[in-house]
């Protein structure tokens, strides 16, 4: 009976249930944004790393894996990997930031794909002079860019003369050597990577490597290594970032339906009164406040997870190349513990006021 | 003759607004045997209200002494009043007071919900839902109901417990007088036929009529009875 009652009065003023409601969607939805963001570009991280098909990454003195750097490490050193026995390539590569979060790989095309195996063209063909750019699939939806178009980066034009599956290594490709001259880094590298003849292997290959003196401060890394550094954990400030935005969730949670059940109560004191006329006790109230705030919570909470995939949606859909999101339903119990919470302390305030009417002053109420 | 159904003496009622008390009720004595139908009258303020509130368990008594049915109001807390609300007293007011977002018939079963009184109705409470001539209107909400059909749901609901006592304070005041003698005759076909005891409230004179007897009230103490 009393959720008879409290789904009447929701229905009652649906519009103000439907904002309320949809208030509470938007928090969760922007929980599950960042979340779905940050793991989406984890993973795409990941996969774009695991697919180039090295078995060893090696990085310079001082790098870290995720952030971007440009290169530092000579060139030269590639010599000690190529003349290790059980490695079959190494190749160097140079990544260089631009634009703040993008970046763009220079590659020595022969090596490159003699390592990971040749890319595959949607459109177009390898480079056929220094001037030209690879780009992936991602980057070309998003920039409506095909090949013969002119794009500059890094103050340099380039033409593009091949687009590609993505999943490889980076989004765009331009020959290494005019990437070192131009950013005035000859004979630098940003990071090696190196096949090796039986990835049983691996282990060891990279304990020799490690004996070795003048690798000394270099990090070598197996893939899986490599790639178990992508997570929440290793992005600077990713985790406390996702606090401020649960924080910042709750606390508009909060405020949100503490004012909506604030001007429920002041709207209904007088059916307050008639309730308590017909014997209901203080609990009895709460009880049915309570309820109706867990029900918008409930409906919010779904409302944010429809609204999150619609929002993942435009993410991989308009800005698929710089941005990329994932559904994460792993957070949706703590999006749901979150909305509660929030809904239910908001109510809080509200709910006592009502139960402790007086009955008398309630029934006079106009 | 068996004893009373209310028993009050002396009852006092001051309320305490800021600096100031005013005195609703200055000593009341009153007695009801069960299956009357007492009418109570009196000027604008002069505490019948008040009575009613303290009857039906809405306000706590000041001083004196209160019995329904057996229990002593005086001893009563806040939580024996509310169980005084659900079993022992059904409240009809001015203002017919039916929840607005629920049916006529959600507005019945939510008095039930409170005093779990569970199950399906009885096939006396059916008669009376008959009698009142609301069985077709049960699935309307209050806002399509005209003022005679929502005071006589408020009626219906005020007794679906069984209550002792039923409190109508001014039923009438917001009729107009072919509903106003439908719903008096509901009040003495209650009392006559199944023995509801009766307290009502009204300015009307006519309408005291229906009553056995009529309580003249004025500033806090019964004057007279007629
Ligand atoms: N909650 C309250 N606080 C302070 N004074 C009150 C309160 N309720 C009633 N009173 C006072 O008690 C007195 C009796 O009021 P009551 O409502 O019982 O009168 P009444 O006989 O029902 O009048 P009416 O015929 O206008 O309904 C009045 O002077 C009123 O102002
Ligand atoms: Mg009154």
């Amino acid at each position: 009976m009393i959720n008879r009652l409290v789904l009447e009065n929701l229905k009652h003023r649906k519009l103000r249930t439907a904002l309320s409601a949809l208030s509470i969607g938007f928090q969760v939805t922007m929980i599950l944004s960042v979340v779905g963001l940050s793991q989406g570009m984890l993973n795409d991280s990941i996969n774009r790393a695991k697919g180039v098909g090295a078995d060893i990454w090696v990085k310079p003195p001082g790098a870290s894996v995720i952030g971007l750097s440009g290169a530092s490490m000579p060139q030269k050193v590639l010599g000690f990997f190529q003349a290790q026995p059980h490695i079959t390539h190494a190749v160097g590569t140079v990544i260089q930031p631009y634009a703040g979060i993008s970046s763009v790989s220079g590659i020595d095309y022969k090596e490159f794909v003699g390592l990971s195996g040749n890319f595959r063209f949607l459109q177009g063909g390898p480079f056929q002079t220094p001037d030209e750019l690879i780009v992936d699939q991602w980057y070309a939806e998003q920039s409506k860019a095909s090949v013969g178009d002119m794009v500059t980066i890094l103050n340099h034009k380039w033409r593009i003369c091949g687009v590609v599956e993505p999943g490889k290594l980076g989004r765009l490709f331009v020959p290494m050597a005019r990437l070192q001259e131009l950013t005035n880094n000859q004979d630098k590298l940003s990071q090696i990577l190196l096949k090796v003849d039986d990835p049983k292997n691996t282990q060891s290959i990279i304990a020799e490597l490690k004996k070795i003196e003048e690798l000394d401060g270099y990090s070598i890394y197996s893939i899986e290594e490599f790639v178990s550094m992508f997570s929440f954990n290793n992005v600077p400030g990713l985790r406390a970032f996702i606090w401020v935005i649960i924080g910042l969730s709750i606390v508009i949670g909060f405020l949100v339906v503490s004012l909506t059940m604030y001007t429920t109560v002041l709207e209904r004191t007088r059916e307050i009164g008639i309730l308590k006329a017909l014997g209901a006790s203080p609990m009895n109230i709460l009880n049915i406040l309570v309820r109706e705030t867990a029900l918008l919570a409930i409906a919010g909470w779904l409302a944010g997870i429809v609204i999150s995939f619609g929002a993942n949606w435009a993410i991989n859909h308009f800005v698929h190349s710089n941005l990329q999101s994932e559904i994460t339903p792993d957070w949706w119990p703590t999006t749901f513990a979150i909305a509660m919470a929030a809904s239910l302390l908001g109510a809080l305030y509200p709910g006592l006021r009502a139960a402790r009417l007086d009955a008398i002053e309630a029934l006079s109420y106009e | 003759m068996s004893e009373p159904i209310i028993r009050i003496q002396d009852l006092k009622k001051i309320y305490r607004t800021g600096d100031v008390d005013v005195a609703a009720l200055r000593g009341v004595s009153l007695e009801v045997a069960k299956g009357d139908f007492v009418s109570i009258v009196g000027p604008s303020g002069s505490g019948k209200s008040t009575l009613f509130h303290i009857l039906g368990g809405l306000a706590a008594p000041t001083s004196g002494s209160i019995h329904i049915d057996g229990d002593d109001l005086m001893a009563l807390s806040d939580s024996g009043r509310t169980n005084l609300r659900r079993r022992k007293v059904g409240f009809v007011f001015q203002k017919y007071n039916l929840l607005p977002t629920l049916t006529a018939m959600g507005n019945i079963e939510m008095a039930r919900y409170f005093s779990e009184n569970a199950g399906p109705l009885d096939q006396s409470f059916r008669d009376l839902l008959t009698r009142l001539g609301i069985q077709d209107r049960l699935d309307h909400k209050p806002r399509a109901m005209s003022g005679g059909e929502q005071q006589r749901v408020a009626i219906a609901r005020a007794l679906v417990n069984q209550p002792a006592i039923l409190l109508a304070d001014e039923p009438t005041g917001n009729l107009d007088t072919e509903n106003s003698e439908k719903v008096l005759g509901v009040l003495r076909d209650l009392n006559e036929r199944l023995g509801q005891t009766i307290l009502m409230i009204t300015h009307n004179p006519e309408a005291a009529a229906y009553g056995h007897r009529t309580v003249h009230m004025r500033d806090g103490r019964i004057v007279r009875e007629s």
